[in-house]
């Protein structure tokens, strides 16, 4: 064997023993660990929760945005040409996600079909006196920007087509509103509770390793006289994080995961406040794989950077 | 193999220098005992030896490393190439006899099977053959120093220093752990050993350094330590 794959295997014989070594100390070690790994799964919780309420409020949003729409009716007098012309318009106006066309004879079957059920209702309205007018459906792409569209509308010459004013569908505006806001809020207490619980969960790393170095300082200084390289002597360190992060992201994936069987069992709740549980649920199960790899990737993270900046500070290597 | 230019050490200004302008060169094969009261400067010396602490002032080379050029990260790779032993073994107290000299190689990445090769061959230079499970509360204070000594040279160091090895044992244990180290030496190991013992400085007829007061005081070859005095 060459020197240089001689030195390439001892690199890997070396690097397997820093692991094996890491997790014999894992085991050695575990009642420090129990605090350590306890906040990362609080801290990696926050975290997966906070993705999952994120995302099922985005959804929520997109579906009643979805729902609404501004509907201009049109005068029995106006041309076909000019209800075309005027549906072009408002085709092209700069905030519109897209329009749709009802003839006098389309508005009245949407308008019955809406209304299956409601005698009083059907018995005003028949095919030959239709008193439901021609109707342009639009769906603005965004709601916080549909003045654009409210001032087209009010232009007297477009004013002079319509048989009535628009309708805005107001209320659902509100509701989007409140769950937008409530949205915001949640992302900014979410990041705030993540970086708070992972600088606890730092210093609590810190001191894991610290009580971990003194109760092996005797070993380590026998390794350091032996000519132990530092990577050596630190690496079990790290491979001990980097451990508490793979078992904390599991346990938070099976603490989310028991709670929403549970919710799904004992509340039969479909939401919970605005929170959409069922399709939160549906999210969570669809993007397992991602979430949970997300969840491995942050514990280990923390973990390493963590018990990097601890095996800096507490493990010596300077020579006076 | 070693070589010493006025080297000095001061850990305290008002206490004066521990060593004092200590010239010293030590040729392959040798065997050295370097003598001295407490406090002379031995163990300073030795610390010097294993970089476990720099110079005030001088130069050190050994085995060809020039200890000026040598980068705090290069320190484990100097260590490798120098075996040492204690005066208080400093075995691991949770490892076997094969373990703990098995450990010296582990950390330089050798492969099991070469360790499974190498240690019993080392335990049986040493005279402790057959006690490799035994753990070290269970052997006696020169079986343990035995131990310690097959760890220092199972990676064939060409320099084994020896800091007062036979400090802790009783003569007849210490004439062992003597035996053993020149038998090293007679393999082609540079010894340097430190010790206060008047028998085995006697008993080896070999070239002797005397520090006082952390300078060298006599430096001569088939010394006795009665002559020192």
């Amino acid at each position: 064997m060459t020197s240089r794959s001689v030195n390439l295997k001892r690199k890997w014989i070396t690097f397997l023993r820093i692991i094996h070594t890491g997790m014999v100390n894992f085991l050695r070690n575990i009642s420090l660990a129990v605090a350590a790994i306890a906040v990362m799964v609080v801290t990696l919780t926050i975290l997966l929760f906070s993705l999952i309420a994120n995302e099922t409020f985005s959804n929520t949003i997109v579906q009643i945005t979805n729902k609404i729409d501004i509907s201009i009716y049109l005068k029995d007098s106006n041309s076909e040409e000019q209800n075309k012309t005027l549906v072009q318009q408002v085709d092209n106006l700069p905030n519109v996600r897209g329009t749709e066309y009802l003839s006098k004879a389309d508005a009245l079957e949407r308008y019955i079909s809406q209304n299956t059920g409601n005698e009083a209702l059907l018995s005003a309205v028949n095919q030959t006196d239709n008193p439901i007018p021609a109707t342009i459906l639009v769906k603005p792409a965004d709601l916080d920007k549909i003045e654009d569209i409210r001032q087209f509308l009010a232009r007297p010459e477009v004013a002079a087509l319509q048989s009535d004013e628009p309708s805005y569908s107001g209320d659902r505006k509100e509701a989007i509103d409140k769950i937008s806001d409530a949205t915001n809020t949640l992302q900014r207490i979410g990041v705030l509770a993540v970086i708070v619980f992972t600088v606890i969960c730092a210093l609590i790393i810190f001191n894991t390793i610290q009580m971990a170095i003194f109760n092996r300082r005797d070993e380590i200084t026998i390794m350091r006289l032996l000519g132990a390289k530092t990577s050596y002597i630190r690496g079990p360190f790290i491979v001990e994080s980097i451990i508490y992060g793979i078992l904390s992201a599991v346990i938070s994936v099976l603490i989310i995961n028991s709670a929403f069987l549970a919710s799904n069992n004992a509340l039969q709740a479909s939401s919970l406040g605005l929170l959409d549980i069922a399709y939160a649920s549906e999210y969570f199960t669809e993007n397992f794989l991602k979430l949970f790899g997300l969840q491995l990737v942050a514990g280990i993270l923390i973990g390493m950077v963590s018990s990097i900046i601890a095996t800096r500070r507490y493990l010596k290597f300077k020579v006076k | 193999m070693i070589l010493l230019d006025r080297v000095s050490k001061t850990y305290n200004r008002s206490l004066g220098p521990s060593l004092d302008r200590i010239s010293l060169h030590v040729e392959p094969k040798e065997f050295v005992i370097v003598v001295g009261q407490s406090g002379a400067g031995k163990t300073t010396l030795l610390r010097l030896l294993t970089r476990e602490e720099r110079p005030s002032s001088g130069k050190i080379i050994i085995g060809g490393i020039d200890y000026d050029k040598l980068k705090d990260k290069d320190i484990p790779l100097l260590r490798r190439k120098i075996g040492v032993v204690f005066q208080d073994f400093k075995l691991l107290p949770n490892k076997n006899v094969f373990e703990n000299v098995a450990f010296a190689l582990e950390i330089v990445g050798i492969g099991s099977k070469e360790i499974k090769h190498t240690v019993p061959k080392v335990l049986d230079i040493v005279n402790l053959k057959g006690k490799e499970k035994r753990m070290p509360h269970e052997l006696s204070g020169g079986e343990r120093q035995r131990v310690a000594i097959a760890r220092a040279i199972v990676r064939q160091p060409r320099i084994l220093i020896a800091d007062e090895p036979t400090g802790n044992l009783d003569p007849k244990h210490a004439w062992d752990v003597i035996k053993v180290l020149e038998k090293i030496n007679r393999y082609g190991t540079t010894v340097l050993l430190t010790t206060h013992n008047v028998d085995v400085v006697n008993k080896l007829k070999r070239r002797v350094i005397t520090l006082e007061h952390g300078k060298v005081a006599s430096d001569r070859a088939n010394a006795d330590y009665e002559a020192e005095k």
